[in-house]
């Protein structure tokens, strides 16, 4: 074999170590249900839940618990089947939580009846979609 | 009354620049052609196309600055970009903010590029242009906001108010003008936000030169002739690039609250990959030079850097990536457009490519282990995987949406722990890398063989391996892939160093480029593995509270919670946070929130007591003053070591009623380490939640107790007059002063009690930062007592979180060195060009 075979071997032998691991630790989008069934299995890979905030029959939020010191808080949240769910997040709590229209939660469940999230993305309404215009010119 | 005149110039320039480019394109193209007799007319025909395609490209830019800079909030992208109270180096960065700023920036660039090539080339100019002409088009396409049936062509950045917005305000008053804007994103309120983008751009225009003169060789059959013109600009652009991204990665941990400087987001590894393959392809046209071998990876790695960029643009611009980044755009609907954009010089790249392969000369012999072309080689080969490794995952978004437009369900989502997952490989390549540095550069300049090799790299290797440990022991790195990264990148920095002393021994300075960029990659090694592998969070809590909950106790709590003027342990100091301080303009330095009050006028404030800073006196009391940019406030934060005041460090925060709390970190800069430190929680002082009412009976000279502070009822006088209220005649008005010690601090309070024709006023103190309202309620002169009301709220505070970046140093230097080493080769490279085109050898 010339020394370019075996480079070349050794080159799509990498790079399919490398789809590997990708596809290995890429994470995937679920709903509680089947994260918690996830748990149970004993897979202990952090995984997406998309949903939002629990709110009540007046439309505000409920549920939020923000720890004495400040520094980790619990909320409600409620994926897109439905179901709800009590999370933990261990960061001060963001400023405009209780604002945000959606909310993604990266993590697993610690228990059967916590989520620990190590990261939270937040959608809130973009300045973009604004469509009232301050009349203090007029 | 709305100015419809700059917006109508500006879109009559888009329009003018978008068919001049095309028409210079088709131009260029006959020049090319042209017989010898008439190619004299055809090139003076282009480059005035040229120049008024250039000239209308400025007056986009002119026109969109105009409009910002005149605050024409009739306008859209002024009035979503933009506010009264922006400064005018931060007006430059509304500029860029929106997409079609970023845009024209990318358009200017080009421009600037093309009438270098024209005034640099002789025989290149005509292809090369065709090529830019090209690409020109394509990019003022994106702003031309040209609306045919339902197709959208670009979005303009002209387009008024009015038309951007359904408001039902502009129904009553189709000339109403907002009197501000929304503002620029805080965020990208920072120096390095001004300078940072422009840089940025100037590396994607500049990706552009070598691939346009690969084009124009494939099209005209020069197959290796295009190397020598387009080495000095590859060169030149994965400098711009790699300082762009340096600059981005220095924004980020200056402005930042993630913690460091590379988070690999999607928007960063967009930038990252180009530059990897555009360093893959320098070392594989620079060994093209030097034995004629390589020449087809050359053009491969050149089509791809450029493709890899339009690609970047599309990732960040098109909106795929969703929720997959915290800094993508929202999409404009321009991402068909740049879809096509992509694909047409894919294809057009490729299929020049195709046509040419079999004419394009490669070397039949084995490259041999000892040669400098296997070892190059094995080089671009591991930049590429890297490069591979990187654009993989980013692209999950992407593959979803592909799997999703043939019906399929995909849930892929990227990895949740992006930093360990893309570290893992990138730091082991990049290990790979420095040894690779190291060994190719002796192959590089001496023909050796085995034997020879062992012999010249036993020095550096015993030195480096001594220099490791020195650096083991002192830096106390006992992990076993840390100790390889140290010896890794000693042996690299060692190694180049010794060919640089040969080299700088025997010949110029111009010839070690090479070895200068290697140092800088050993210390950039070197600086990433200590201050991100060794950083630590020194902010845990120490406050001693236990949780009922048991699996919370597991995990360390990362912030603390400091209360104002209560001194809090973290790690080796003793931290108190002081208040809030705002920054004023023409005074250095933070000056005390509580020394001003917001006027009327935006960033206006009076001053209520004289400001001095070190014995000078900049402002007195009365005067008014202008705060830069009111919104931010600086928490102050002192720190004491072994009971000595060390230092203040002042985190910014700002509420912002879009994006919440911006918070940006403050560091302190110690030569061999960093402490990093940003408040992610603050008090609102705007919407106090007073507890009820605590009554207290007191004589001048007792003491009581205040929400827990120790307070002493100085004395009771009766005044006669009172700042900001008119005493009449027969008014009485007694003013008590209160000595509140809250640990070291000592504040005054004076509620004023008033009697005003037999009725009874009070005027209370609030105290924001204790969080305390004290009332003068009543006065029994018989005992002489006074009856206090006292409510309490939370004291300020805020939540803090510090860390140790160690040697971070060592990082930014070699990134400095390595960016010279790219401007040295870059002067070599464009030196040897200019001599053989002088002799016609173009």
């Amino acid at each position: 074999m010339k020394k370019g075979h075996i480079l070349g071997l050794g080159i799509i032998a990498i790079a399919i170590v490398i789809i590997v691991s990708m596809l290995g630790d890429a994470s995937t989008y679920e709903s509680f249900a089947t994260a918690k069934e996830m748990k149970i299995k004993g897979e202990e890979k952090a995984i997406h839940v998309v949903g939002q905030l629990k709110k009540s029959e007046m439309g505000e939020v409920e549920g939020i618990e923000v720890n004495e010191n400040k520094t980790s808080f619990y909320f409600m949240m409620v994926d897109n089947d439905g179901t709800e769910q009590r999370v933990f997040y261990n960061e001060p709590i963001p400023a405009d939580f209780h604002r945000s229209e959606q909310v993604v939660v990266i993590g697993a469940y610690k228990s059967d009846e916590i989520f620990l999230a190590d990261k939270i993305l937040m959608k809130c309404p973009s300045k973009y979609q604004e469509t009232e215009v301050s009349t203090a010119g007029m | 009354m709305i100015n419809t005149f700059v917006g109508n110039l500006g879109h009559f320039a888009t329009i003018l620049a978008f068919v001049s480019a095309v028409v210079t394109a088709f131009s260029y193209y006959k020049y090319s052609v042209a017989s010898e007799l008439e190619k004299a007319n055809w090139r003076n025909f282009s480059r005035i196309l040229f120049y008024i395609h250039s000239a209308a490209s400025v007056v986009i830019a002119i026109s969109l600055f105009e409009i910002i800079y005149s605050h024409r909030f009739e306008y859209f992208y002024a009035y979503s970009h933009s506010s009264m109270a922006l400064p005018v180096h931060y007006m430059i960065s509304s500029f860029w903010e929106g997409q079609e700023g970023a845009f024209i920036l990318w358009i200017f660039w080009n421009v600037v590029l093309g009438l270098v090539i024209i005034h640099t080339n002789k025989t290149w100019e005509a292809p090369v242009m065709v090529v830019f002409a090209l690409v020109q088009a394509f990019l003022v396409s994106m702003i031309m906001g040209v609306v045919i049936g339902d197709l959208k062509i670009g979005s303009s950045p002209f387009i008024l108010l009015r038309d951007a917005l359904s408001s039902p305000i502009f129904q009553m008053n189709p000339d109403f003008i907002p009197a501000d804007g929304t503002g620029l994103n805080p965020l990208l309120q920072n120096i390095w936000m001004v300078i940072h983008p422009p840089t940025l751009f100037l590396g994607y225009a500049s990706t552009l030169v070598p691939f346009a003169f690969l084009m124009a060789g494939l099209a005209t059959k020069k197959y290796s002739e295009w190397i020598r013109p387009a080495l000095p600009w590859a060169i030149f652009s994965a400098m711009i690039l790699g300082m762009g991204i340096i600059m981005g990665a220095y924004w980020a941990y200056v402005t930042l609250n993630f913690g460091g400087y590379w988070n690999w987001d999607p928007v960063e590894n967009a930038v990252y990959v180009p530059w990897l393959i555009m360093v893959a392809g320098i070392h594989t046209m620079i060994t093209f030079k030097k034995s004629s071998t390589a020449l087809k990876t050359s053009i491969v790695l050149v089509i791809a850097s450029f493709i890899l960029v339009l690609y970047a643009t599309f990732l960040v611009r098109s909106g795929v990536l969703g929720d997959s980044s915290v800094h993508s755009f929202t999409d404009l609907g321009l991402s068909g457009q740049l879809l096509i954009y992509m694909l047409f010089f894919l294809a057009a790249a490729i299929f020049l490519s195709f046509r040419a392969w079999k004419h394009i000369p490669t070397s039949e012999k084995e490259a041999s282990v000892y040669s400098r072309e296997f070892w190059i080689f094995i080089g671009a080969t591991t930049l590429g995987l890297m490069a591979f490794q990187v654009i993989l995952p980013t692209s999950i978004p992407v593959w979803n949406a592909l799997v999703e437009s043939f019906g399929g369900i995909s849930n892929m989502a990227p990895p949740a722990d992006q930093v360990g997952f893309y570290t893992k490989f990138q730091l082991w390549f990049a290990v790979v890398l420095a040894l690779l540095t190291a060994v190719g550069q002796f192959f590089w300049w001496n023909k050796i063989d085995g034997k020879t090799l062992k012999e010249t790299l036993v020095t550096p290797y015993i030195i480096s391996v001594l220099i490791s440990a020195v650096i083991i022991v002192w830096g106390k790195v006992y992990d076993v892939s840390y100790i390889i990264v140290v010896l890794a990148g000693s042996f690299t920095i060692v190694a180049n160093a010794t060919i640089l002393a040969k080299l700088l021994k025997k010949s110029t300075f111009k010839l070690a480029g090479g070895s200068l960029a290697h140092i800088g990659l050993g210390m950039i090694l070197i600086g990433v593995m200590f201050s991100s592998g060794y950083s630590e969070v020194i902010s845990y809590n120490l406050s001693g509270l236990t949780y009922s909950n048991s699996f919370e106790d597991e995990i360390n709590k990362e912030h603390v919670l400091l209360w104002i003027n209560k001194p809090t342990q973290i790690k080796d100091y003793t931290a108190i946070y002081r208040g809030r301080q705002k920054k004023v303009v023409g005074v250095p330095g933070l000056v005390d929130a509580k020394l001003l009050k917001k006027a009327e006028g935006v960033n206006q404030a009076i001053v209520l007591e004289d400001i001095v800073i070190d014995g000078k006196t900049y402002h007195r009391e009365g005067e008014f003053v202008q705060i830069v940019l009111e919104e931010n406030d600086y928490y102050k934060i002192d720190y004491y070591k072994e009971d000595q005041f060390a230092f203040s460090l002042s985190p910014m925060a700002q509420y912002n009623t879009t994006m919440g709390l911006i918070s940006s970190p403050d560091s302190r800069r110690f030569l061999n380490k960093d402490l990093y430190t940003f408040v992610s929680v603050v008090n609102d002082f705007d919407d106090p939640e007073w507890r009820e009412d605590e009554v207290f009976e007191v004589a001048p000279g007792e003491t009581f107790y205040v929400s827990d502070m120790v307070t002493k009822f100085e004395s009771a006088d009766v005044v006669k007059e009172l700042d900001g209220m008119q005493l009449m005649d027969g008014d009485v008005a007694v003013k008590a002063k209160l000595i509140v010690q809250d640990y070291d601090v000592e504040k005054v309070l004076e509620p004023i009690f008033i009697i005003r024709n037999n009725q009874v006023g009070r005027v209370p103190v609030i105290e924001n930062e204790l969080g305390v309202k004290v009332e003068l309620t009543n006065i029994v002169p018989e005992e002489n007592k006074f009856i206090f009301t006292v409510n309490r709220n939370q004291k300020d505070y805020v939540v803090l979180k510090a860390i140790v970046k160690p040697q971070i140093n060592i990082l930014w230097a070699g990134t400095i060195i390595m960016l010279i080493g790219f401007c040295v080769a870059i002067y070599r490279r464009y030196d040897e060009f200019s001599k053989m085109r002088d002799k016609g050898l173009e």
